[in-house]
């Protein structure tokens, strides 16, 4: 376990949200505490309703803190500027959508360049690099085709391929197997897996599905706008040793 | 903090890490017209509709202004005939004030149908919208790529537009006055006419895509994470 031995790429502390319904105040978070090390493939997991999207938005920072403190590799998030925070989803986070979110007027290989271009690659190294993330996630033959021309898992491939493109420090994956059955579902999860593994990324996705949980280090329970519980891995499998999970 | 210098460098040295090339640009907008065709070609008929027209008056007048400048006189009754109102002493025909505002309304009518169109581009494009912005796309990204696109449909538009009204304008004098008329056009005149009425089409695009765009530019990037639609 490397949760110790390395420092924090997420850290939230005490950060509390408040969103404005009408003259309605609703707090979707309540002073939530997270530490995330880099590497590890955490699960944020929690009802819809319990603030797990609004957690899962603020450590990507597409959301700000209405108190309380996000720090993304050390660094505040509320105190970066429009520049800054393009900068940073650009090159320290990359993002995975429930909906695949691939730009449907762009071949599978634009897709993924896109990132590249806007960090300032050239087309050549851009294109190289690119290649190399399809075959990474096997794709290499497709990518001429556009979106609309690939199934959901394949386009899912595409999107983590895309997420890869400026080797981000982070992984955020919100549902990402929401909308794929079963097996494709699986092969995603077991991508994401090895790829935590083999480069040292961290993942972070907000989930339902029970699959998620088997590869996750850690796991954080969301349940009315606080952490309920942080399960490590090994706890993790006792728990969820009696569901029939398939293969 | 120190650590701040690692993750966040001063704002020049983002405004050089974060780019969008002006070629790449272009090049996603044409695509975006490109695939989006059909929907591109009714935003931009409104577009050649008031430009013809606009472009049909013009040049009208340059025929007109072609016809008086021959000095003959079955021409110059042929223009009274056809209801110019001409003085003795006229050298030229002025464009009546009620051509003007129907030129100018119909221009008008073009840009709200044109704000209307870009305003339900946007709308439905608010997801690749979120997607860029979360690949780290500044708003000023977005705004290019909107205004580009409008650009080349102006262009496009204007372009188309104005011939068809400068051809039709030359075969309705055709067929009113006769070829003696056409023979003395200026075709300068005309060719500048059309020219105008490009310019117009142009403009009036950039004109209606400003607002939508300023829209698209300012959506927050969480937006992309919604999954109705």
């Amino acid at each position: 376990m490397n949760q110790n031995s390395s420092h924090n790429i997420v850290r939230v502390s005490d950060v509390t949200k408040t969103f404005q319904l009408g003259k309605l105040e609703v707090q979707a978070l309540k002073g939530i505490d997270l530490e995330i090390s880099v590497g590890n493939y955490l699960s944020i997991m929690g009802p819809s309703g319990s603030g797990k999207s609004t957690l899962f938005n603020m450590i990507g920072g597409l959301d700000k803190p209405t108190t309380g403190r996000v720090f993304i590799d050390e660094v505040d998030i509320a105190q970066l500027d429009a520049f800054e925070l393009a900068w940073l989803r650009c090159r320290k986070i990359g993002y995975i959508f429930q909906t695949f979110n691939l730009i449907q007027v762009m071949t599978a290989l634009e897709n993924v360049t896109l990132p590249m271009t806007f960090a300032g690659v050239s087309a050549d190294d851009s294109t190289q690099k690119g290649l190399e993330l399809l075959k990474l996630v096997g794709l290499q033959d497709r990518h001429q085709h556009k979106p609309s021309e690939l199934s959901g898992g394949q386009q899912q491939r595409v999107a983590v391929a895309r997420a890869l493109a400026n080797d981000p420090a982070i992984i955020l994956a919100d549902e990402p197997t929401g909308n794929l059955d079963l097996t494709t579902g699986e092969e995603i999860i077991n991508l994401l897996k090895t790829l935590s593994r083999e480069r040292q990324v961290t993942i972070i996705s907000a989930t339902h599905d029970i699959k998620m949980l088997n590869v996750s280090d850690q796991v954080v329970w969301i349940r009315d706008g606080r952490i309920d519980k942080i399960e490590d891995r090994d706890e993790l499998s006792i728990s969820i040793g009696t569901i029939d999970l398939k293969e | 903090m120190t650590a701040d210098s690692r993750l966040s460098p001063s704002p020049e040295t983002v405004n050089r890490l974060v780019v969008l090339p002006f070629q790449k640009a272009l090049e996603i907008a044409f695509k975006s017209i490109q695939v989006r065709f059909f929907r591109s070609l009714i935003t931009t008929l409104s577009l050649i509709l008031a430009v013809a027209f606009l472009s049909f008056v013009n040049v009208g007048t340059d025929v007109a202004d072609g016809m008086l400048a021959s000095g003959q006189p079955q021409l110059r009754q042929a223009l009274i005939q056809a209801g110019y109102d001409i003085g003795p002493e006229d050298t030229s025909v002025a464009s009546t004030a009620k051509q003007r505002w129907i030129v100018i309304l119909s221009l008008l009518v073009c840009v709200v149908g044109i704000i209307n169109a870009q305003l339900m581009a946007v709308t439905e494009r608010f997801r690749e919208i979120g997607t860029m912005k979360c690949l780290g796309a500044l708003d000023r990204f977005i705004l290019r790529l909107f205004v580009l696109e409008a650009g080349m449909q102006g262009l496009a538009g204007g372009t188309v537009g104005a011939l068809l009204g400068a051809l039709f304008s030359l075969v309705n004098a055709t067929v009113s006055y006769g070829w003696d008329a056409v023979a003395h056009v200026a075709w300068a005149e005309v060719a500048l006419s059309t020219l105008v009425s490009v310019g117009v089409g142009f403009l009036l695009s950039l004109v209606g895509v400003l607002y939508p765009a300023a829209l698209a530019a300012k959506m927050q990037p969480v937006e992309a994470m919604r999954v109705e639609q």
